[in-house]
């Protein structure tokens, strides 16, 4: 590969401009003339694709001609083929070759230069449009191939991680010397935060304080590790990369009840600790392996948490070209670090990605179709599989008698829809019922939405036993306009009533979103200026020229564009990945933009280090835990956080890691903390979503019917990553504390510091009931005001009060029952059902307020 | 009592201990405030006024979006020619050479079924769909040839507020407290307010966000019945002064964690609570109408059903900026009449045209006009032609987006009065005469702040950034 670098990058240079001198006559060459060739004509006409041997970007080759022969006669402009082949309206002539023709004033310029000479600067080479792009990639540094860099020496004879030697190299040449360790409770607290997203117990934190082996930090971490907690931590991030939600967006926004399944599939993944590289075929194209298991095919349901638009007057094929678009952005983004969006419309303006390909990376994911299946839960397989044989016979007894009336009404049906498709515009009614087909089919359930279109499309002998039974379901109900009388005469109603009674008698599998390959296939197109229904060239499904090869296979592409993703030679997934992996547990990447690792993204820090972990975790078998406890074992990582005076004005980003970053915890952490320590968390992993309590107008203010019925306990107790997502009104706690828009790929969360986050945490019903449930909890678990103290405060942020603060709160605490002994029937308004026994209500609202202060602390939304 | 003396105590030993090291945070914001009476303090506080480029001719703004896109063939831009053309095609000429994505040549030029009339000593066209805001005429200045770049909502929403298409780049609100700071102690600097009624394209909180520019700077929805702000009200049993208890005690802690710590991000923290503390009182008092009269809350429409949510609004934003928020911003939505537009234009005027004349009319009388900028306009225009994206359907026709051409007004705040700037051709197509971009516009509101557009950057990720991006011009012609 290198060598095609290498050959790629001699050949930018030998376009390069090398001096030139200014050319006589009234043209600006250079200003007028050259951007006229290297727009239009270099392409074909260029040191790539010399079209009938003629090239124009030099004058040596111009003068020469191509196969046509001379092209240019000086000082006669009317003579010169050049401009007769601009000029001329017989198209199979006409240059540019099926391409809008030159403007009036570039063709102008082009015949006042032949004529005033035809004079080109002395040694004058114009770059063509790809040799700019190529010669961008031959030299941008992400592109390059990852070579093992060497391990600076660790100077100060301690044994130092890897991680550490580069860290403390670059700290040591600017003359910094690395922070200390952080203190064991606040150790704790950040690993246990950042590997399971939960606070640390108070008895595990006496259990780390008390254990003085050696190895005590690197068992917490295995421990951790090792937790189901971490699989629905590390979920999170990755939802919101695929932007999860549990609807389909737009204005209908209607509900997508089994999107859950990829989630629980992504949480199980990570805790079984999936190799990076099958993680990423299974959930591009585990559908496309050999024998797919249904938890391979599952894990496809990553693509479909694209939009989709069931809005009446949407265009079907607008929103599934949208879809794919997505869809490659999404592997453009978080495989490649590549704002692959970009060269949607045009070639991209600063990465070396041209248009078309891009539209050839779109063709990978053009050929999947959405579709969602029995995909029975465990609790549910012996009883749905035992019972389907007979089922299946039951149906199909049903509908026996009417088959053949009913097979003749159903193809005349789809003769119609078929019809309509194929001429819009000719009949308004079957237009419309072509497109609620792809409207309505499915809807609520979260259904892939053009399925019954792509089955419509099939033969009928193509059709699988399955497929039948789902498009005859969708006529039974929507499909009378054929013929309502014979509908009627047939009874057809009553065989769907049937039919339905009878689904309603035997086990049900939970259905689960997932892609196949597309029934049928689909030529992708170059669409001018990203328009769909402008339709260019045809493009096949490939890789970036700019880019190693994928390896020459019969697997269908998708399958290709994933196994290559995850090559020893992509430069990219690697380094993105592990950029990713450092950003979760620094605040940021060793890149600042992990979405971005292309020209306009910010260089890496430390270059070796990212080079060195991405080689380390490919070498590991792509092992993510392993990397992860690599990471949070390291020196670096374990550093006091606290902020330094001397390193302030130096390096005021903390690029250079002499100390840990304090980070504001993400939204989820936010909730998902305080059910912790209020002893309210519901520690069940996986399921459905779940609706916490939040403002009934959040939902009302959205788009539809949704509506937020909160879940009763201890679901509203559970994790925040099992929140329902509604697109069009996310829940509004996490909004307020930078959980991403639903809709768009998310790389790096906003960390914000806003009055909106002081009112959640301090009024917010939710927050006050487990402020009230903790101080239910720390009155009915310790005794005497000190222990009390002392134990909410370490629920709150694991560590001990300082005497200072223990005596604060303890002054708070007296100050609050004296405003309680003055006012006694203030508690009366207070939740009552929290309260201990034994303990006055007054003596309860004092510790809830004291709890939710805590809950407020700056210390409690910070991990340190 | 002892612990408010030792909370004072702790306040002023903690600046004594860190007032000289911090530069540049909220801390000190909150600690000025605090102090006593006569005790200066010079560092820097992100929302507090800061001088102008230029002398301003406007404090404030209110930004009335319309979002989805008014059709301005029908409500200001008159065009006998389209009338007389009705039904026929769009002639050759105007399509050639056309880019636009969802313009189809097929479509049929659609002459405005309105009747249009001057009003004003100055002679200003208005149809009949808005016969409130035409008495505003003498006050209104009306530029017909905005032009975007993009057709589709978000992204030219995006363009409006922020600038460019995309997501990722701070909101003009942001931009004007992050360049002028807030006059307001205990109210954010920008605030957005929705209609509650009405669904459609909008775009979200992309459209007020900050971006990279500090988070104090981001937009904050308010809204104008029960809590204006979410969690506003503290929980049944709260008093105001266990409140104020509570955030002592946070203040103390928090305060003792910075002396630990040294973490701006403390201080701010401090900060946001005094202010989401304030905001707990200024808020229910602000949107309490009771001390208007009967007479304003009619001209606004509040309480008529159909005027109530964007009547009150525009009250909300004239009681706002009388406390000092610098930049307000009020979405209606959506006029993104794609069908039907006789039916649903009537409507979203019904709805938003007298609340917007009560506002010009009352900040007149107030004498606030001259201090605050009104904008009213969309993300784009609506095409001459009909609608054929989504099929004809007879007598319900509607227009598409249309990007080439379309009217924005502004009132007060140092712009020209009863003038009209800008033409277009003869069927409304194209912007003939005095071309305004979004990116002028953006230029011209930030200059009449004080600001210089081409100044007000900010530097993220090795660049200089600012509202218009590499372009803009102040449209001159236009200023009083």
């Amino acid at each position: 590969m290198s060598d095609r670098f290498a050959l790629r990058y001699a050949l930018a240079m030998t376009v390069l401009l090398l001096g030139w001198r200014p050319v006589r006559g009234d043209v600006d060459f250079e200003k007028d003339v050259a951007p006229v060739l290297q727009e239009h004509c270099l392409s074909c006409h260029g040191p790539e694709r010399a079209e009938g041997s003629l090239r124009l970007d030099s004058e040596a080759h111009v003068l020469k001609g191509g196969d046509s022969g001379v092209i240019v006669t000086p000082a006669a402009s009317a003579e010169s083929e050049l401009i007769r082949r601009l000029k001329t309206d017989d198209a199979s002539e006409r240059m540019p070759l099926d391409r809008p023709a030159l403007d009036e004033q570039a063709i102008a310029a082009l015949e006042s230069w032949i004529d005033a000479g035809a004079n080109w600067p002395e040694r004058f080479v114009i770059q063509s449009p790809d040799a700019i792009r190529l010669a961008r990639a031959a030299t941008h540094w992400s592109f390059q191939p990852i070579e093992r860099p060497t391990v600076p020496d660790a100077s100060d004879g301690h044994a130092l991680s890897g991680i550490d030697r580069f860290i403390r190299d670059r700290l040591r040449q600017a003359g910094i010397t690395p922070s200390p360790e952080a203190d064991r409770e606040t150790l704790i607290r950040r690993v246990t935060l950042d590997l399971i997203g939960l606070p640390p117990t108070p008895e595990e934190v006496d259990a780390f304080l008390a254990d003085d082996h050696p190895d005590a930090y690197e068992r917490l971490v295995d421990r951790l590790l090792a937790s189901p907690h971490y699989g629905e931590r590390w979920a999170r991030p990755w939802l919101d990369l695929c932007h999860y939600a549990d609807t389909d967006g737009y204005l209908t926004d209607q509900q997508r009840p089994v999107a859950w399944r990829y989630r629980q599939w992504l949480v199980d993944a990570l805790n079984a600790n999936m190799p990076f590289d099958r993680f990423t075929i299974e959930q591009l194209a585990g559908d496309l392996l050999p024998d797919a298991t249904m938890n391979q095919r599952i894990a496809t349901g990553f693509l479909r948490q694209t939009l989709s638009n069931r809005e009446g007057g949407a265009d079907l094929e607008e929103f599934r070209v949208k879809q794919i678009l997505d869809r490659s952005q999404m592997v453009g983004t978080i495989w490649l670090g590549l704002t692959v969006g970009c060269a949607q419309c045009h070639d991209h303006k600063y990465d070396p990605l041209s248009q078309q390909e891009f539209y050839e990376f779109y063709a990978c994911l053009n050929n999947a179709d959405e579709i969602n299946v029995d995909a029975p839960l465990p609790e549910e397989a012996d009883a749905y599989f035992a019972s389907r044989e007979e089922y299946n016979a039951r149906r199909q007894e049903l509908i026996a008698p009417l088959a053949t009336e009913l097979e003749e009404l159903q193809r005349r049906w789809e003769e119609k829809l078929l019809y309509a498709w194929k001429h819009p515009g000719e009949d308004h009614v079957w237009d419309r019922q072509w497109e609620l087909l792809g409207l309505v089919w499915g809807g609520n359930l979260g259904e892939g939405q053009l399925e019954g279109i792509e089955i419509v499309k099939l033969d009928w002998e193509e059709r699988t036993p399955r497929q039948k039974d789902d498009l005859l379901d969708y006529f039974l109900q929507s499909g009378s306009v054929i013929d309502a009388d014979r509908f009627a005469e047939l009874k057809l109603g009553a065989l769907k009533a049937e039919l339905d009674a009878l689904r309603q008698q035997y086990p049900r599998a939970t259905r689960a979103p997932m892609m196949q390959a597309a029934l049928t296939p689909r030529q992708t197109y170059i669409f001018g200026r990203g328009d769909f229904r402008d339709r260019g060239d045809d493009v096949d499904p490939d890789l970036p020229d700019w880019l190693p090869d994928w390896e020459d296979t019969n697997d269908p592409s998708r399958l290709r564009l994933a196994n290559w993703l995850i090559s020893r030679e992509n430069p990219l997934t690697a380094r993105v990945t592990v950029n990713r992996m450092w950003q979760a547990f620094f605040g940021q990447g060793l890149v600042t933009t992990p979405e971005d690792f292309g020209a306009r993204g910010a260089k890496p820090s430390h270059p070796d280090l990212l080079d060195w972990l991405a080689v380390e975790f490919i070498d590991s078998g792509w092992d993510v835990k392993e990397m992860h406890r690599r990471i949070v074992t390291s020196a670096t990582y374990r550093q006091s956080s606290a902020a330094r005076q001397d390193v302030k004005a130096r390096d005021p980003q903390n690029v250079l890691l002499a100390r840990q970053s304090s980070l504001r915890v993400p939204a989820e952490v936010v909730r998902d903390q305080a059910l912790a320590a209020s002893g309210l968390l519901s520690r069940t992993i996986g399921g459905p979503s779940v609706k916490p309590p939040q403002p009934e107008r959040v939902t009302m203010e959205a788009f539809g019917y949704n509506d937020w019925q909160v879940s009763p306990a201890p679901d509203r107790y559970r994790r925040s990553v099992y929140t329902f997502v509604i697109r069009t009104a996310p829940f509004a706690q996490g909004i307020i504390f930078d959980a991403p828009n639903p809709n768009e790929i998310c790389t790096r969360r906003v960390r914000s510091n806003t009055p909106l986050q002081a009112l959640t945490l301090l009024n917010d019903p939710m927050f006050f009931e487990m402020a009230c449930a903790m101080a239910g909890r720390v009155l009915t678990e310790r005794n005497e005001d000190d222990a009390r103290i002392a134990y909410a405060f370490r629920l709150a942020v694991a560590r001990h009060p300082a005497p200072a603060e223990a005596e604060r709160l303890q002054r708070f605490l007296e100050e609050q029952r004296k405003a309680f002994e003055s006012q006694p029937t203030l508690a009366d308004e207070w939740p009552t059902d929290a309260v201990p026994a034994n303990v006055s209500s007054q003596e309860f609202a004092a510790w809830c307020n004291l709890c939710s202060a805590l809950l407020n602390l700056h210390e409690f939304v910070t991990r340190d | 009592m002892i612990e408010q003396s030792f909370s004072q105590w702790r306040r002023r030993h903690f600046l004594r201990d860190t007032a000289c090291g911090l530069g540049g945070i909220a801390l000190a914001d909150l600690l000025a405030r605090d102090l006593p009476a006569g005790v200066e303090d010079n560092s820097s506080r992100p929302l507090a006024p800061k001088p102008p480029h230029h002398a301003p001719t406007a404090k404030n703004v209110i930004f009335l979006f319309m979002a989805g896109a008014p059709s301005q063939l029908d409500l200001f831009d008159p065009k006998p020619a389209l009338v007389k053309h009705h039904g026929e095609p769009v002639p050759e000429s105007y399509l050639s050479g056309l880019k636009d994505s969802l313009i189809k040549g097929s479509a049929r030029l659609f002459g405005s079924p309105r009747t249009f009339n001057k009003h004003g000593e100055c002679g200003m066209d208005f149809s009949d769909f808005l016969p409130n805001l035409a008495t505003c005429a003498d006050d209104l200045c009306m530029i017909r040839s905005v032009h975007t770049d993009i057709s589709n909502h978000h992204p030219a929403q995006l363009m409006m507020n922020c600038g460019v298409p995309r997501f990722g780049l701070p909101s003009m609100g942001s931009w004007a407290t992050y360049g002028l700071g807030s006059e307001s102690d205990d109210l954010p600097g920008f605030v957005v307010m929705l209609s509650q009624n009405g669904d459609g394209d909008i775009g979200g909180a992309a459209l007020w966000d900050s971006a990279f520019l500090p988070s104090t700077h981001r937009g904050v929805t308010f809204r104008s019945h029960g809590d204006p702000i979410l969690h506003l009200s503290s929980p049944p049993g709260v008093t105001s002064q266990l409140q104020r208890d509570k955030l002592d005690l946070l203040g103390d802690l928090n305060r003792m964690r910075f002396e630990q710590h040294n973490d701006p991000e403390i201080a701010s923290r401090i900060a946001a609570y005094e202010l989401a503390f304030r905001m707990q009182t200024t808020g229910p008092e602000l949107i309490d109408f009771s001390d208007e009269t009967q007479q304003t809350l009619d001209a606004y429409g509040v309480g008529d059903e159909l005027k109530n949510a964007f009547g009150s609004n525009c009250l909300l934003a004239r009681r706002m900026v009388e406390r000092g928020v610098r930049f307000v911003q009020l979405y209606h939505f959506t006029w993104d009449d794609h069908s039907d537009l006789n039916n649903k234009l009537a409507d979203n005027c019904r709805r938003t045209e007298q609340g917007v004349a009560a506002l010009i009319k009352d900040l007149r009388q107030r004498g606030l006009l001259d201090d605050t900028l009104i904008v009213w306009g969309g993300e784009f225009g609506r095409t001459p032609m009909n609608e054929v994206r989504r099929g004809i359907n007879p007598g319900k026709e509607g227009r598409d987006h249309h990007p080439f051409a379309f009217t924005m007004l502004m009132a007060g705040g140092g712009v020209k009065s009863g003038y009209i700037h800008g033409r277009t051709d003869e069927l409304g197509y194209h912007a003939a005469e005095d071309p305004v971009h979004v990116h002028d516009m953006q230029a011209t509101i930030l200059h009449c702040l004080g600001i210089d557009h081409t100044r007000l950057t900010y530097r993220h990720q090795g660049r200089d950034f600012r509202l218009t991006d590499v372009a803009g011009r102040v449209i001159e012609p236009i200023l009083a």
